[in-house]
């Protein structure tokens, strides 16, 4: 029983560890403040599940519009969902509550623990079962057909039957009976748990049928040692029948918490479109391309961390940038420029792990991955230590990169004066260029954009934050060559006067 | 003859087996080998072994030849094996012996048989397969085929094999109820845990814990245990009593001329094992020649095999050393630098004698040695208590003690005897010794700090531990056949001080030259 609502083929695992670039990119693009709206009220889980999707991207098309799908079924059917989340909730709950008695491993109390525990998730299980059968109509993606139709099949009425005359008998009303044969030094070996054979005979039938030969051995009353030997044999006859059962009570547990999770994952996209919603705000489904098309347009798209942190009306921004590799971002201080990166990174990573974007439309080309090389605000200081320190995490970058990744850069190699620090730039990004990654560069840096600009590349862009004549920001942005001052001039005036 | 023993040709000789460690084993530091090589070997009591050496040449002869055959690794690893298979028979046997309960012995007894029929049978198949050209190994091989294929030995599977497949077919069955175990036989009862674990198999997705409880085997039984398998006894009683009667028939089924051999092969295999290692670190081994007449002895590139066993594994190298004495020399006089080696190399002479006797192969390359009767070691003592005088009475009386028990095929081994004496009462005690035993005429290393010793006649043979040449603090641990010239050590350490005749005449500088430097 799979419940691959994530992948078609696999399980979701949730993450608890990730690499450093991982930790960096979601610290970079403040991924913390969309989780943190995904996962509802404070709930550690989905934050964990959240987490773990939006950095754990797919670059498979076919992967993107599974989830979709899904995800527009959820849409569709909220309270469904909810629901079926609650009972898995209910489960597990369940299980803390009988199955974290068993401390002592004998096997009868192991099988009587997951005998009780059994009977509890087969109650569960009927009720998800019942609403794949009243609900399964109200969806249409692949994923929840799957799993409704699978739920059906496997967990039928004659099905549940069965379990529960089982769950009946291994509480073993009439005794337990077992198979052995002679082993090493005539031990006992082979123990074989067997059903007892209901008589047919009736009871005059029975008093005068020949006897069966056979011995009792009686326990003596205060025979202590002889008590422990019978009990020990006992468990040892029931230790396999006991560890199947508990082994279903684990694998009917992996079941509920596969399904909370990749369900959670969900659950935390509606939430995330809730806040959105309440702010009056606007998604849409991105149209991811093929990662050798070079494809990046998109109208009205925001900053979904600006916007859920503001009440405030924010800016949103248009761009068509089909066949760029190499978007330089330059221009005026507080014109937006990082705000801009950010959503492009953001919405990069929604798309491709299945979830709406913030823009009214956004189509793409995915990437394999996405790496951040920000620099480090708490630090302004032209300190060779500081630049001795950016280098190290593009060393480590470049340690793991791959081609058809993106790295998005945030005035890097502003560590040192405009000369080296655009020399630098100019040498690591041409490489990266080369070597089939994208890159988007928010730069203060003059000589670096411009010495890309001579080269006059059709795969390079050049935006600028645009200013109005009046020195006030648009938040705007227009493909234009480098400009040489980033108008802190204006910023100053703002500021001062 | 059909084959009798491994070790020996003349089995009518029983062996002595309350042998003490002979007086001279301490001296050539015999002790430390022979405890080496039957450490881990205690069972097999292969000491006596080692404190018997052989006087019969075929003897020798005989060991040789199966030393040599064991050199072929398939046959030396088939041993083994063997050896390993007859120990956990042994194992296996004295469990047996501390089950509680008969019917549990008689069931496990059937287990120890079937693993001594595998052993045999496989090990004879095994030496089929090896080429042998030793009268032992050729003769054993033999007879353990014969016995293979004897109606004794095929009863004695067959039998066993046939009721354990007899007892491998009772199926019982237990019902517990309440306080109590019905004992019945099978009736073809539903498997009820296959049922089950076919009905939860559909919810087994990845692994989860395995939640047995793990019981420890224990071959013994408890009262409960034993009262159902009473229970089962009486269910097939024609069963059981097939098996108490075998188990009462059969109690001496190894032969004693195979535990004889598994305990003597044990002597080669542990010799074996102890030398290994030294001659993958490439230290030579050779059989020698022993002859009962005194026309010459020598060795090649020998060495002391217990200080090559400690060297092994540390970075020191282990020198080896070569002696010859002609047809008329008898006694080798070794001085020279104090740790140089002179006491290693007089062991070394009393080690290859011994070992050469016990028929095992020697340290050394080419090695001619004399077939002794006796081996006769004074080595000083640390100084006790007793005053020097004491001391020197102690050297003689003991000197004396050992000349008259020798004989002419005698050995001896004097280690600085009398260095507590002034040189003059060294050098007259040491000329007497020596002339006495010149006169028994036996075979002797006699390790002196006296000179003069080495050139009292032509008997006598002088051997000097040298040093080397550009440094003369370092010892070659060579011992060399050259005239001792009494100065060597002692330039030794002038050199070091740079104190010689050419170190002294240089340092003393030219006045002019002095004053020039100044």
């Amino acid at each position: 029983m799979k419940v691959l609502l994530l992948q078609k083929n696999d399980d979701f695992t949730v993450r608890k560890e990730f690499s450093i670039h991982e930790e960096t990119l979601f610290k970079d693009l403040e991924l913390q403040i969309i989780c943190n709206a995904m996962a509802g009220d404070d709930n550690p889980l989905l934050f964990s599940i959240s987490k773990t999707a939006i950095l754990t991207t797919t670059a498979d098309l076919e992967t993107i519009q599974y989830r979709q799908d899904i995800l527009k079924d959820c849409l569709k059917n909220r309270d469904i969902i909810q629901n079926l989340y609650q009972l898995t909730e209910t489960g597990i709950q369940g299980d803390k509550n009988h199955y974290y008695n068993i401390f002592v491993n004998y096997p009868s109390s192991i099988l009587h623990y997951s005998d009780e525990t059994l009977n509890f998730y087969m109650m569960i299980l009927k009720k998800i079962r019942t609403i794949a059968d009243e609900k399964a109509s109200l969806f249409s993606s692949d994923g929840f057909v799957q799993l409704f139709s699978m739920l059906q099949q496997e967990l039928t009425d004659s099905y549940f039957t069965e379990i529960a005359d089982h769950l009946k008998n291994l509480d073993f009303p009439h005794g337990l009976s077992v198979s052995a044969s002679l082993g090493e030094a005539n031990k006992g070996i082979n123990y074989v748990l067997r059903k007892q054979k209901k008589s047919n005979k009736n009871w005059l039938q029975k008093l005068f049928a020949k006897k069966e030969p056979g011995f009792t051995f009686q326990l003596a009353e205060r025979d202590e040692s002889g008590a422990r030997a019978f009990s020990e044999l006992k468990d040892i006859a029931i230790n396999t029948t006991a560890n199947t059962l508990a082994q279903s009570v684990d694998h009917i547990l992996a079941f509920f918490t596969q399904l909370q999770i990749e369900l959670g994952f969900y659950i935390g996209c509606l939430n995330l479109y809730d806040q959105l919603i309440e702010k009056k705000l606007f998604i849409s489904f991105p149209v991811a391309f093929p990662l050798n098309e070079h494809q990046l347009s998109f109208l009205k798209l925001y900053d979904s961390c600006l916007a859920l942190g503001t009440d405030t009306c924010i800016q949103s921004n248009d761009l068509s940038a089909n066949k760029k590799d190499f978007i330089f971002i330059t221009g005026a201080n507080q014109g937006g420029k990082s705000t801009f990166l950010r959503s492009m990174g953001i919405a990069h990573l929604m798309m491709q792990c299945g979830m709406f974007v913030c823009a009214e439309l956004f189509q793409a080309s995915v990437c394999t991955k996405i790496f951040t090389h920000y620099r480090k605000e708490e630090d302004h200081s032209m300190t060779s230590g500081k630049l001795d320190e950016e280098l190290l995490r593009m060393d480590a970058i470049i340690e793991d990169i791959t081609p058809h990744c993106l790295v998005l850069f945030n005035e890097s190699f502003a560590a040192t004066n405009e000369r080296d620090g655009s020399e630098i730039a100019r040498q690591i990004t041409q490489g990266l260029l080369e070597n089939d990654i994208k890159l988007f560069f928010v730069t203060h840096l003059y000589e670096f954009p411009h010495a890309f600009f001579d080269k006059h590349l059709d795969n390079i862009l050049f935006l600028q934050a645009q200013r109005s004549p009046d020195g006030s920001r648009s938040f705007q942005f227009t493909e234009k060559e480098p400009s040489a001052t980033s108008y802190g001039q204006d910023l100053y005036n703002t500021i001062f006067l | 003859m059909t084959f009798q023993s491994i070790l020996f040709t003349d089995t009518s000789i029983p062996i002595e087996e309350t042998l003490s460690t002979p007086s001279f084993f301490t001296d050539l530091n015999l002790d430390q080998i022979t405890t080496a090589i039957t450490k881990s070997k205690e069972e097999y009591n292969l000491l006596p072994f080692f404190y018997s050496p052989v006087k019969n040449m075929n003897t020798l002869e005989y060991r040789h030849e199966i030393f040599r055959d064991l050199a072929n690794e398939n046959l030396y690893k088939t041993i083994q094996e063997f050896a390993f298979n007859m120990q956990s028979m042994r194992e296996k046997l004295k469990t047996t012996s501390q089950l509680r309960y008969l019917y549990q012995k008689e069931g496990y007894f059937l287990d120890v048989i079937k693993f001594y029929a595998q052993t045999v049978q496989t090990f004879s198949k095994q030496l089929e397969t090896i080429e042998l050209r030793s009268k032992g190994f050729l003769e054993f091989r033999q007879y353990l085929k014969n016995y293979i294929a004897s109606t004794v030995f095929l009863d004695l599977c067959n039998e066993s094999k046939k009721i354990q497949e007899a007892l491998s077919q009772i199926q019982y069955c237990l019902n517990f109820e309440g306080a109590s175990i019905h004992v019945r036989k099978y009736e073809d009862e539903e498997d009820y845990r296959s049922m089950v674990e076919k009905t939860f198999d559909k919810f087994k997705q990845g692994s989860v814990k395995d939640h047995k409880k793990t019981y420890l085997f224990r071959l013994d039984m408890n009262h409960v245990e034993a009262a159902i398998l009473n229970f089962v006894a009486q269910l097939y009683p024609e069963t059981f009593s097939i098996v108490s009667s075998y188990y009462t028939n059969n109690q001496q089924y190894c032969p004693s001329i195979i535990q004889r051999f598994d305990r003597e092969i044990q002597f080669y295999i542990s010799y074996l094992d102890y030398i290994h290692p030294l001659q993958k670190a490439s230290l030579p081994f050779c059989y020698p020649n022993v002859s009962t007449r005194k026309n010459g002895i020598s060795a090649t590139d020998s060495f002391d095999l217990a200080l090559a066993n400690k060297l092994a594994g540390t970075k020191q190298q282990i020198i080896c050393n070569s002696f010859e004495l002609k047809e008329n020399e008898r006694v080798l006089v070794v001085t020279g630098a104090n740790q140089g080696g002179k006491t290693t190399f007089a062991r070394t002479f009393g080690q290859l004698h011994y070992l050469a006797q016990l028929g095992c192969p020697i340290p050394g390359k080419i090695v001619n040695l004399f077939l002794f009767d006796h081996i006769f070691t004074h080595f000083e003592r640390e100084e006790s208590l007793t005053s020097l005088h004491g001391k020197l009475q102690d050297d003689l009386v003991r000197i004396h003690k050992v000349l008259e028990q020798a004989t002419p095929q005698s050995i001896f081994i004097l280690n600085e005897i009398f260095s507590s004496t002034t040189l003059k009462d060294a050098f007259w005690l040491g000329k007497n010794i020596i002339e006495k035993i010149l006169t028994l005429d036996t075979f002797c290393v006699y390790v002196t700090f006296v000179d003069e010793l080495s050139r009292l006649n032509k008997k006598t043979v002088s051997f000097v531990s040298t040093v080397f040449p550009e440094n003369p603090v370092m010892r070659t641990y060579q011992i060399v056949r050259q005239p001792a010239d009494g100065l060597s050590y002692a330039l030794a350490i002038a050199d070091k001080y740079h104190l010689t005749y050419t170190y002294v005449k240089g340092r003393i500088k030219n006045e002019s030259v002095a004053a020039t430097e100044k």
